[in-house]
């Protein structure tokens, strides 16, 4: 069933996966990622070798995950995923602690750290969790993962996918720096990914130089 | 299963047998020189070649409809690398989503119903003037012009351009030589890919002063030369397997020479402005789809067109 389905899912997509980085393993790893659309974390499972499929959990809203039997039978029984409530964390419901248990039980994971999608394709600001994830797990590999095209193919308030190539390039794991702030790591770890974007060469339209005629019609204006 | 008549079935064995002499050479080499990279894509190549082969040749002797289907799932293939390379924004989705899922099945089914009026005009005019307004009424004004021209010209492309090859079964009508058991696209294909492949070869073997060195360095004027010469001789040397007569075949190998290789600048123009060197990794040695049905896009058309306003009855 988990080989069916990530053959179906990496032929609509076409994805490749890219290990730029590093090198496939079966050890408990945390692969955080970019985030634009709904298909990121099936994207990223699928892409890896089914070896390392078995093992890995992607972390995936509840509310999206468990509407309808079809994206339930998806989640629990396909991808094994570890299911959050996006709503404010409490004590009872932390998603650091769901997360840690699962690594600690020998699987590696699959997180967004921005939280949400983001709406224009640009990586956001990172949440708080992957800083407590890493200060509880010293010793687990994190991977930055840049997704590219997911958001082409099912962008944020669409349901139609586009079948339109992706690509997942796996980055080297994040450096370990001893009593380093939570607000330098969090931003060590965009940086990371912000740079496997930048050595993607196609250049996504948002960032096209203004047109020479544009930029006339901006001086007259 | 249609068995093949015997012209067909020459020009079948005459490509296996040019592609058996290649396979050997290509094994010789190995034995020789041992597997150095060149000659391990050499052979990934060649063997792409036999795949391709046996592909098309199995849909051609299936008939006229397995080709059509073919053809459209080239085509879908072709504009999903055309347009993972090229940007196009959020807004586009929708008018995406019509290309993909409306426009390319429509062409494809228009072929297989043999309506020539709606066939030459659904993708030029009236998907011309739809689909933009499909884009404008998503609100997104930012690059307009560059966003409904990427999708326009990826649809004439890859899904205009390459049905003109199947419509050379279901299109014409030509006394006295049955165009629907598929000879004449193979004599499209032949000479398209021959045209291609000699070229290189050509050019590699003696290709010294690029025609386009900001296009792209490998295409010589010697490999144009050496490869359009060659090509229009063997072009002319199957005038049997088509209703032209020797002269004419020449004429019209000459021009899928020239329209073919027009058709790898242009689409080799793209690529070099997105700042890669293939469309894709589809097919192992060659790139993607787009890299191997660049030259037969801008052919095909071309060649329709002629044999139809000089041969076809309607």
């Amino acid at each position: 069933m988990q080989q069916i389905s990530a053959a179906c899912l990496r032929l609509l997509t076409g994805l490749r996966a890219e290990w730029q980085g590093c090198l496939p393993s079966p050890e408990p790893r945390v692969y955080f990622a970019n985030h634009t659309s709904h298909l990121d974390a099936p994207a990223i499972w699928a892409s890896l070798p089914s070896i390392c499929r078995a093992t890995t959990r992607p972390v995936a809203a509840q509310d999206y995950w468990t509407a309808g039997p079809v994206r339930r039978f998806i989640a629990s029984r396909v991808m094994n995923a570890i299911l959050i409530d996006r709503k404010l964390p409490t004590a009872r419901n932390n998603p650091v602690t769901f997360i840690r248990q699962a690594i600690e039980e020998g699987a590696s994971v699959i997180v967004f750290p921005e939280g949400t999608r983001s709406p224009d394709g640009q990586i956001q600001e990172f949440k708080s969790g992957l800083y407590h994830l890493a200060r509880d797990l010293p010793h687990v590999e994190f991977i930055p993962v840049y997704l590219e095209n997911l958001n082409r193919i099912l962008p944020k308030g669409e349901f139609i996918p586009l079948p339109i190539i992706a690509r997942a390039t796996f980055g080297a794991p994040l450096g370990r720096i001893a009593s380093e702030g939570r607000h330098d790591f969090l931003n060590r770890a965009r940086q990371s990914i912000v740079e496997i974007m930048q050595q993607t060469l196609i250049e996504p339209m948002e960032n096209a130089p203004l047109h020479p005629a544009e930029t006339f019609a901006n001086e007259l204006a | 299963m249609n068995w093949p008549d015997r012209e067909l079935g020459w020009l079948i064995i005459g490509t296996f047998m040019a592609l058996g002499c290649a396979s050997l050479v290509g094994l010789i080499l190995r034995w020789r020189c041992g597997a150095t990279k060149t000659i391990e894509n050499l052979n990934s190549r060649i063997m792409a070649w036999w795949f391709m082969i046996l592909v098309f040749l199995g849909a051609v002797l299936s008939g006229p409809i397995v080709v059509v289907v073919l053809f459209g799932l080239l085509s879908l293939l072709a504009l999903r690398e055309f347009l993972t390379l090229t940007p196009t924004r959020l807004g586009d989705h929708r008018a995406l989503f019509w290309a993909f899922f409306v426009v390319l099945p429509i062409q494809y089914i228009i072929l297989g119903i043999h309506w020539y009026a709606f066939f030459s005009i659904f993708i030029p005019v009236y998907v011309y003037l739809i689909l933009p307004i499909r884009s404008a009424a998503a609100g997104d004004v930012q690059n307009f012009l560059t966003r409904t021209a990427i999708i326009q010209w990826g649809l004439m492309i890859c899904v205009y351009c390459l049905s003109h090859g199947p419509a050379l079964l279901t299109m014409l009508e030509i006394p006295g030589y049955p165009t629907r058991d598929g000879k004449l696209l193979c004599y499209l294909v032949l000479v398209c890919e021959a045209s291609d492949v000699l070229q290189y070869v050509c050019g590699k073997l003696f290709g010294k002063h690029p025609v386009a060195p900001k296009v792209s360095p490998s295409k010589t004027w010697e490999g144009l030369i050496g490869g359009v010469a060659l090509t229009v001789g063997l072009g002319t040397a199957l005038w049997w397997v088509t209703p032209f007569s020797p002269q004419t075949a020449a004429g019209m190998s000459l021009t899928i020479c020239l329209a073919g290789f027009g058709g790898g600048l242009v689409m080799s123009a793209i690529k070099r402005d997105r700042g890669v060197k293939d469309w894709g990794h589809a097919i192992a040695g060659h790139g993607g789809i787009l890299d191997r049905l660049d030259s037969f896009c801008f052919a095909a058309p071309f060649f329709f067109h002629f044999t139809r306003y000089f041969y076809s009855t309607i």
